[in-house]
């Protein structure tokens, strides 16, 4: 009882007394046989499976093809809830697309010694090659995805930025259709803020992003392949834009442009959307072993004649070491306080944080400072003394690689498990889109940590997804027509 | 079209077509073994001449039984064109274009491989080599109807025609030409009992019997059968019904690539179609039947230059 007051639960404001943007969902709940919501749950993992919506492991002894698990529990957001989030993310992705265009050109949030020079200066994902260049809309982080959590007081907080190419939103859009199609009854008996126009929103983003002067731009989307583990992804969002989904040898670059090779000859391509790391796009000016990239691509790109999103160079915004600053960026740019607060964060490059952090390793969660996914994490509270041992070393020999957190009581939504229905960990990832202007859909991707007590939501790390309910404020009348 | 989209669908079509062929060529020459008389051996060789894999094979070490040439033609994956290979090439490239061709489409590749890929010897066996063979045709007849009745007509439909006839008119000149010495212009109408037979198995493999028997109504006397099966332009599978499909389907395709590759085959379809047989045997079918491999194996090179690696 008194382990979980320890969080804020979704559903439930104390034992026995449920939310009200929740009430309604309950109750259909109790009204349901066992039986029949254990066969939709069949159900949905077949049709996930039959339609291949799945991802690729890395370090998989088979590199099999696994399903993420779906729950069809949703997580509802109220609408007032929303509309504050949505603020705060709008009010972080233009701080940080700001902040982009700055340390790119004037650098005057280095100069007025905000944010340390040397931390973005010598950071690895900093690009020399995007000095100086502007781009249309000043735009650099065309599409984030901005990791939400809560506190124990339901407050939330931002975990992480993904500025570079953030994944998922596949998913948020496969759980909708799923539970539409599972559950027609509870949609008309919410009025849940509806998500399916969100390949509408990208491409516009995406055309957005064109080149000056070109009045209707040819998009692609560039996979490295259909081994990577978001290859699904990529393929549906190509065909649900329709545009064409290519590989770096569909690309090549001729007379100062970046073409396709089609069967009716090169056809001009006006704006890549990536989703491949800024290492491997052109094997010219990055890394030369790349056969996933198309050479010559930075020049052409430098000659404002292609665009690419997210641009070459967002890597430095979202690194755990500039993490800690994007309030200041905030206050910086926008001379605004942030809407959305970070997590209270020790940077390790700071020796009295860093003797701080050692001395109390497991209470905290320590992550690696270019880290994603999940992976190279140290869960103090989970970890064994072992564990914790090894880590400290890791630390020891390179502390400006790290930061450290408190470990977070994130919120938590009933979840259906083998042993019946109990709370699960979640966070959210809202995918903000920055176009002319920011925009979004409501809500995002709710992962959801499936282990009991397991704090990593992560897809790699056996997490599973929900769909994501933002509650418009008022039912409207049923069957009215205005 | 993206380039790789087009030469996936033109593959796709030609492996699950040439997975077909193999399939007849293996027909005819397991019923023709069963015939007796010293031809029998001639005849289970014959799949090893038609698909130029004779060396390949003798270099296996495998003994040249009925049973072993059947099976490396069957399952054998280092056999690039058994049936087993083709069906995995087939689906491997409809893999990589999921999104342009229909759930049906990919749901026949995809079942078909996977039925073959759990297939072994003994299972073969059991199942026996004719069932097998009549399968692997249902297969290929389902995939064709799939791809007719789903596809759009757009130029992914024109790639996966392309690959289809492409692949047809090559086994066909091919399946001829290993009887091509028995023709001669001095050819006597007395056609010996094991010759009748290896002729009726011929055209039973193209599926062509009936035909010319509605056609001729006559008994089987080579010239015909030559004739039909080059410069009929009502049998499917016929020289000159495949090169008209191919010259239609190049036109069809949008763009103004693809000169080189019109240009040859509409020269050779001009030669089908404007041809008589007599001067074909006088000239030697060997020798047209040599050249028309070696025109179709070029204009699949201009295919492929002009739209399938492009730049």
């Amino acid at each position: 009882m008194s382990a979980k007051a320890r969080f804020y639960d979704e559903m439930f404001a104390a034992p026995g007394h449920i939310r009200p943007g929740y009430k309604a969902f309950s109750d259909w709940l109790h009204r349901r046989p066992e039986e029949e919501l254990a066969q939709k749950r069949a159900e949905a993992d077949w049709l996930f499976r039959r339609v291949g919506i799945t991802f690729a492991v890395y370090g998989d002894k088979e590199g099999s093809e696994r399903l993420i698990p779906f729950d069809t529990i949703p997580r509802i957001i109220p609408a007032a809830e929303w509309e504050m989030v949505s603020r705060g993310l709008k009010q972080r992705a233009l701080a940080l697309n700001l902040f982009l265009h700055d340390i790119y050109h004037e650098q005057h949030i280095l100069n007025a010694g905000v944010i340390p020079a040397e931390q973005v200066l010598t950071n690895q994902d900093y690009q020399l090659a995007m000095q100086g260049l502007t781009l249309p809309n000043k735009v650099y982080s065309h599409i984030a995805g901005i990791d939400l959590v809560r506190d124990h007081a339901g407050e939330y907080f931002v975990l992480e930025d993904n500025l570079r190419t953030p994944s998922g939103v596949s998913y948020m859009l496969e759980n909708r259709k799923m539970m539409m199609r599972l559950f027609p009854e509870l949609f008309a008996a919410h009025a849940v803020a509806p998500v399916e126009h969100y390949p509408d929103l990208l491409l516009e983003t995406l055309r957005d992003a064109a080149p000056a002067g070109v009045h209707d731009p040819v998009v692609v989307v560039l996979t490295p392949g259909r081994y990577n583990s978001a290859y699904f992804e990529h393929a549906f969002l190509a065909q649900q834009m329709g545009v064409e989904l290519v590989e770096g040898p569909d690309l090549f670059v001729k007379d100062g442009f970046v073409s396709l090779r089609t069967t009716a000859g090169p056809q001009r391509v006006d704006v890549i959307y990536r989703r491949i790391d800024d290492a491997y796009l052109d094997p010219l000016a990055f890394n030369a072993d790349s056969v996933l990239g198309v050479p010559g691509l930075l020049s052409v790109y430098r000659a404002g004649r292609v665009s690419i999103t997210n641009a070459v160079g967002t890597g430095v915004a979202d690194d755990k070491s500039i993490y800690p600053y994007v309030p200041d960026m905030i206050r910086f740019y926008l001379t605004e306080e942030p809407i959305l607060n970070n997590v209270p964060t020790w940077q390790l490059r700071k020796p009295d944080e860093c003797e701080h952090v050692l001395a109390n390793l497991s209470e905290l969660v320590v992550k690696e400072v270019h880290g994603s996914g999940g992976y190279g994490m140290l869960v103090g509270p989970a970890a064994s003394k072992v564990e914790i041992a090894a880590y400290r070393e890791r630390i020891l020999a390179n502390p400006s690689e790290f930061i450290a957190q408190p470990t977070l009581a994130l919120s938590t939504c009933p979840t259906f498990v083998e042993a019946g229905i109990a709370p699960r960990h979640i966070d959210l990832r809202p995918f903000v889109l920055s176009g002319r202007e920011v925009r979004m859909v409501p809500g995002g991707l709710t992962r959801v940590a499936l282990k009991d007590g397991s704090l990593v939501v992560n897809s790699s790390q056996g997490g599973g997804t929900k769909d994501t309910w933002v509650l418009e404020s008022a039912l409207p009348a049923s069957g009215g027509h205005a | 079209m993206l380039s790789r989209t087009a030469g996936c669908i033109y593959w796709m079509s030609r492996h699950m077509e040439r997975a077909e062929n193999i399939a007849r060529v293996l027909d005819v020459s397991s019923q023709m073994a069963l015939m007796p008389g010293g031809l029998a051996r001639e005849q289970i060789m014959a799949p090893l001449d038609i698909t130029g894999m004779r060396e390949a094979f003798v270099a296996s070490g495998v003994k040249a039984t009925a049973d072993e040439i059947l099976l490396f033609f069957a399952l054998n994956p280092n056999n690039p064109t058994s049936i087993y290979s083709c069906l995995r090439q087939a689906r491997e490239n409809g893999h990589v274009v999921r999104g342009k061709i229909t759930a049906e489409m990919w749901e026949t590749l995809n079942a078909t491989w996977l039925e073959i890929s759990g297939m072994t010897r003994e299972k073969l066996k059991r199942m026996g080599f004719s069932r097998f063979l009549e399968w692997v045709k249902e297969r290929s007849h389902l995939f064709r109807g799939a791809t007719f009745g789903t596809l759009q007509r757009n130029d992914a439909f024109h790639f996966s025609r392309l690959g289809t006839f492409l692949e047809r008119s090559d086994n066909t000149a091919r399946i001829l030409l290993v009887k091509a010495p028995a023709f001669s212009p001095s050819e006597e109408r007395d056609t010996a009992a094991v010759d009748y037979y290896q002729w009726a198995s011929l055209l039973r493999s193209l599926s062509a019997f009936e035909t010319y028997r509605d056609i001729y109504r006559d008994s089987i006397v080579p010239v015909q059968v030559a004739e039909m099966l080059l410069l009929r332009d009502d049998l499917p599978r016929s020289l000159h019904a495949c090169m008209n499909e191919i010259t239609q389907t190049l036109e069809s395709i949008q763009g103004n690539s693809g000169k080189e590759a019109k240009l040859l085959a509409a020269k050779v379809h001009a030669r089908l179609h404007y041809a008589q047989i007599e001067e074909v045997i006088e000239e030697g079918l060997q020798k047209y039947l040599q050249d028309f491999i070696s025109d179709t194996h070029e204009i699949g090179a201009r295919i492929q230059r002009a739209y399938l690696e492009s730049v």
